[in-house]
């Protein structure tokens, strides 16, 4: 017990690296990327705003993307229903936001992150119960058949985006900011958007909340086991399944998480939200490495962060450059930054 | 001579060929049989569908890869045809040299993502299709200088093929063969001969590989088959036909832009064809396609009735509603994937 | 011959197209160590996969403890009391070798003494405790893999290939801590073509050839008798070390 109990309390910190811990390379890349626009964009209030844009979205991609990348690592298993997932969780938010406009449009701050709060909980029940079904009905059958699992993951969104319609009518849904973080917070010559610092503040809470539970408990040290190699956390006498089902409906919770940050983002909502963003989250799980939590945050933070600088300074090309940035990842590390666990 | 025509692969099922045999008579003879600008319009994207479905499943189901990029491939064809034509005005010229500009550029994309991402696995390649494609779409939407954005280009085909030609002064049972018929022979004759080669080419030693690698690609590269080398052989061309499939509407609707050329929902309902049809068969691409076209243009129409009919119903109208139809497909699809992969044409090969 | 803990009848497997296991017939005894030996191919860790539920025997008996155990699922057959050490040691390189310890412990936290002796057995693993597992060697990740497979009292250890590809000396270190581990008479099958890391710690053998079970005996039996190694196995002590 003794040293079980010792290294306890002098283990590295919980937000260590969850993996190749040597490896800290790709971590110099996110602020590479800050500083090098920097001389780019020249002016030094636009940078800041650019970055802190670029910051928030990187924070719900990764929100968005963080589950669908252990969902991978963990079963092998991709699903391109996701999308739907995050477009439902924005919807389920109306439910709330929208009787709640009162407290939305209310003078103080409370209400309005009350209000917010309650839509988050909605959403991710919503999300994370469907996530349960969607993995019996839809995921379960073929598992380990990649060719069917993914036309029958896409089946399943285009079944969910036509549900949203027959709910919630085929029109699209204004979701207005609430008073207390719409506008921006100037500072000299410096506007920093509310909501974009409340979405980053968001992120981060989960992402430190992952990394917790990853780090600092046994369900974690299970996933992550199971993330390398399956089959020995198998042979050691753990059922994957019920590891798989749980992260798959934690994965959909978050999905629905993101996608309430997301359509407070756009203010509007459309069903086919989900299915635009997650083609940035395919870019950054890619880049990430298939599998990999951390590797998920720093893709989504560079994915978006330069998705915000190069739609300043060459609009037109905002996505192909995102594409770029994957091939040179691919170019330099072929199973993305953090991929090289599984295989 | 049949033989050689259907490349020894022939319907294998009574049904089946009594099927195709209908669609074909009705294609061939449609300008008579059903006059009139909207039923032209579906029997040419029914035939201009066979050919882009048919190519996907040589993808699918043969080489058993998932592209979410075939529109892009499709797209460039129509946007090859559309902007040559709309730039050097109307000419045969001018369609050649968005012809051939489009084949080398959809060669030169489709071998770049092929080998760039089908060393990996499949569900990279599906992934990095997906995020090109998207890129492409929204490229085509922001160049609006040169391809017209979101609004697309119209132009003029050359004289020939203008509605208001006519070939020969008279009528032909009672139909003006006009340039409108013309374009649709056009169409047709080039969509078969494309379905025509597809079959040829699935039946050929290559497209036996390509199965032996869908099944074990593992046994495949110990066999010596390079499978990275014949998955991005398989995709070049199915992406080369889905460009010309794409010059074929182009032609055909005298427009191109990114909603009818690019659009995710083409994917979908490419994806939706084909595993409703059958993978693997590319006769199930006809069948896919057919049912498909046929309920998009007219059993929207049903819908609508039997949903006006049941108002006041909770949700049953909403879920009957004639837009909702892509619910019911979508349906049909997952349940194909699981019951019935290979689709009705499977299906219809089991009873004989 | 004391009783048997784990009994193979008439075991076929099949992989894909391959007829892999055509009729195993295995019988583990309880409280001793058994060696399985054969020429690569023969069967031996789709043997072992098998008896773990990793593959699905197509048919036969597998009982393990007087319970049949051929159509159980692993987590289940593994929580009825077998661990398992593959032949590429499944070690999780991303975790420290502390992770790797708890991961194997189910009960939770390991128990103190289990834990000393385990680490007694492989000093190595206590200086490397916080370090992440991808950093060991070689020799040190099989002595994690085998620690991790004993850090809870288990009653049958399938071990695949222990000595494979280490050094003399660290073969010896090996043979050492199972001849501690076989004091507290755990049940152990073990594959190996190590013959004089076999002769040295097995109390049976049996030995595998084209998917069946050809010869089965005393250890001590089949190192005297240098034709029958001959026959069986194709080499002899001298030959091979």
């Amino acid at each position: 017990m003794a040293i079980v109990q010792r290294s306890d309390t002098t283990g590295r910190p919980a937000w260590r690296l969850p993996r190749l811990a040597g490896d800290r390379l790709p971590l110099l890349l996110v602020p590479a990327l800050v500083l090098l626009a920097l001389p780019l964009i020249g002016a030094f209030p636009a940078w800041i705003t650019l970055t802190l844009a670029g910051l928030a979205m990187g924070m719900m991609i990764f929100i968005m993307a963080s589950g669908l990348t252990l969902v991978f690592g963990l079963m092998d298993v991709l699903n391109f229903g996701h999308g739907a997932f995050i477009s439902i969780g924005a919807f389920l938010a109306t439910l709330v936001l929208l009787p709640l406009a009162a407290w939305m449009q209310a003078d103080n701050i409370w209400m309005n992150l009350a209000a917010i709060a309650l839509a988050i909980v909605v959403a991710m029940a919503g999300t994370g119960a469907l996530g349960l079904v969607f993995e019996r009905v839809i995921v379960r059958p073929v598992y380990g058949q990649h060719l069917k699992q993914i036309l029958v993951t896409m089946g399943g969104l285009i079944i969910a985006e036509q549900m949203i319609h027959v709910l919630w009518g085929p029109q699209q849904i204004a979701l207005p900011l609430p008073t207390g973080i719409r506008g921006a917070i100037v500072v000299g010559e410096v506007a920093l958007e509310r909501y974009r610092l409340f979405a980053v503040g968001v992120g981060l809470v989960v992402l430190i909340g992952m990394l917790l539970v990853l780090n600092r408990t046994r369900l974690g040290l299970l996933i992550r086991a199971g993330v390398e190699n399956s089959e020995m956390v198998q042979a050691l006498g753990y059922d994957i399944r019920r590891l798989f089902v749980l992260v798959f409906v934690a994965g959909s919770a978050l999905a629905g998480l993101g996608g309430v940050m997301w359509g407070l983002y756009r203010e509007v909502l459309v069903a086919g939200m989900g299915m635009e963003v997650m083609v940035l989250v395919f870019i950054v799980i890619i880049i990430g490495g298939l599998g990999s939590v951390w590797g998920c945050f720093i893709g989504a933070l560079m994915v978006a962060l330069l998705a915000n600088y190069t739609g300043f300074l060459m609009p037109k090309v905002a996505l192909g450059s995102n594409i770029l940035l994957m091939v040179l990842i691919l170019l330099w590390r072929p199973q993305g930054l953090y991929g090289g666990a599984k295989r | 001579m049949l033989r050689a025509l259907f490349s020894g692969d022939y319907p294998r099922s009574r049904v089946l060929m009594v099927l195709l045999v209908l669609v074909f008579v009705a294609l061939l003879l449609a300008p008579f049989l059903f006059p009139g600008t909207r039923p032209l319009n579906v029997a040419a994207k029914i035939c201009i569908f066979i050919v882009l479905v048919a190519s996907y499943d040589l993808l699918l189901g043969y080489a058993g890869i998932v592209s979410f990029a075939h529109t892009m491939f499709y797209g460039i064809g129509g946007y090859g045809i559309g902007l040559a034509l709309y730039g050097l005005g109307p000419s045969w010229g001018a369609i050649g040299v968005g012809f051939v500009l489009a084949l080398a550029l959809t060669a030169v994309l489709s071998a770049l993502i092929g080998l760039f991402s089908l060393r990996v696995r499949a569900i990279f390649f599906a992934m990095i299709t997906l995020a090109v494609a998207s890129a492409f779409l929204i490229l085509a939407s922001q160049l609006s200088g040169f391809t017209g954005g979101e609004d697309g280009r119209s132009f003029r085909a050359p004289t020939v093929l203008q509605p208001g030609f006519r070939l020969f002064d008279g009528e032909i049972f009672g139909v003006a063969i006009s340039g409108r018929i013309i374009t649709y022979y056009l169409v047709f004759f080039a969509a078969l001969a494309l379905f025509l080669f597809l079959l040829r080419v699935v039946n050929s030693p290559f497209g036996r590989v390509l199965q032996a690698i869908r099944e074990n690609d593992f046994r495949a590269e110990a066999l010596g088959y390079r499978t990275v080398v014949y998955r991005t052989l398989a995709n070049v061309l199915a992406a080369l036909v889905a460009t010309m499939a794409g010059a074929l509407m182009a032609i055909w609707l005298r427009y191109t832009g990114p909603d009818t050329m690019l659009s995710f929902s083409i994917m979908i309902d490419i994806l939706l064809m084909v595993v409703i049809g059958g993978m693997g068969t590319l006769y199930g691409a006809v069948i896919g396609v057919v049912i498909l076209v046929l309920a998009q243009n007219y059993l929207q129409a049903l819908m609508g009735g039997v949903s006006k009919a049941l108002v006041g119903v909770p949700l049953l109208p909403d879920l009957l509603h004639p837009d909702r139809w892509v619910l019911w497909l979508g349906v049909l699809f997952v349940l194909s994937v699981y019951f019935f992969p290979t689709g009705i044409v499977g299906r219809l090969r089991q009873r004989r | 011959m004391s009783d048997a803990l784990l009994q193979l009848s008439g075991v076929h497997t099949h992989i894909g197209h391959y007829h892999i296991l055509q009729g195993v017939d295995l019988v583990v005894p309880r409280g001793e160590l058994t060696m399985l030996l054969g020429r690569n191919g023969a069967g031996k860790t789709t043997t072992l996969r098998t008896i773990l539920g990793m593959w699905r025997a197509s048919a036969g008996h597998i009982a393990f403890d007087g319970q049949e155990i051929a159509a159980r699922a692993t987590p289940e057959i593994a929580r009825a009391g077998v661990a398992y050490v593959p032949e590429n040691m499944g070690i999780f390189s991303g975790l420290t070798v502390r992770e790797n310890i708890l991961v194997a412990a189910r009960a939770g936290a390991p128990e103190a003494r289990r834990l000393q002796w385990v680490l007694g057995l492989f000093p190595a693993l206590e200086k490397f405790w916080n370090l992440s597992a991808g950093a060991l060697s070689g020799g040190q990740k099989q002595m994690l893999a085998i620690a991790r497979a004993m850090i809870e009292p288990r009653k049958l250890l399938l071990i695949d290939e222990p000595t494979k590809g280490l050094a003399p000396a660290i073969i010896g270190n090996m043979i050492e801590a199972f001849r501690e581990l076989k004091r507290t008479e755990t049940t152990i099958l073990l594959v190996e073509q190590n013959f004089r890391f076999a002769s040295a710690l097995g109390d049976h053998v049996a030995v595998m050839d084209d998917g069946r079970i050809v010869h089965a005996g005393a250890m001590a039996a089949l190192a005297k008798d240098r034709d029958l190694q001959q026959r069986l196995l194709g080499l002899s002590l001298d030959s091979h070390q």
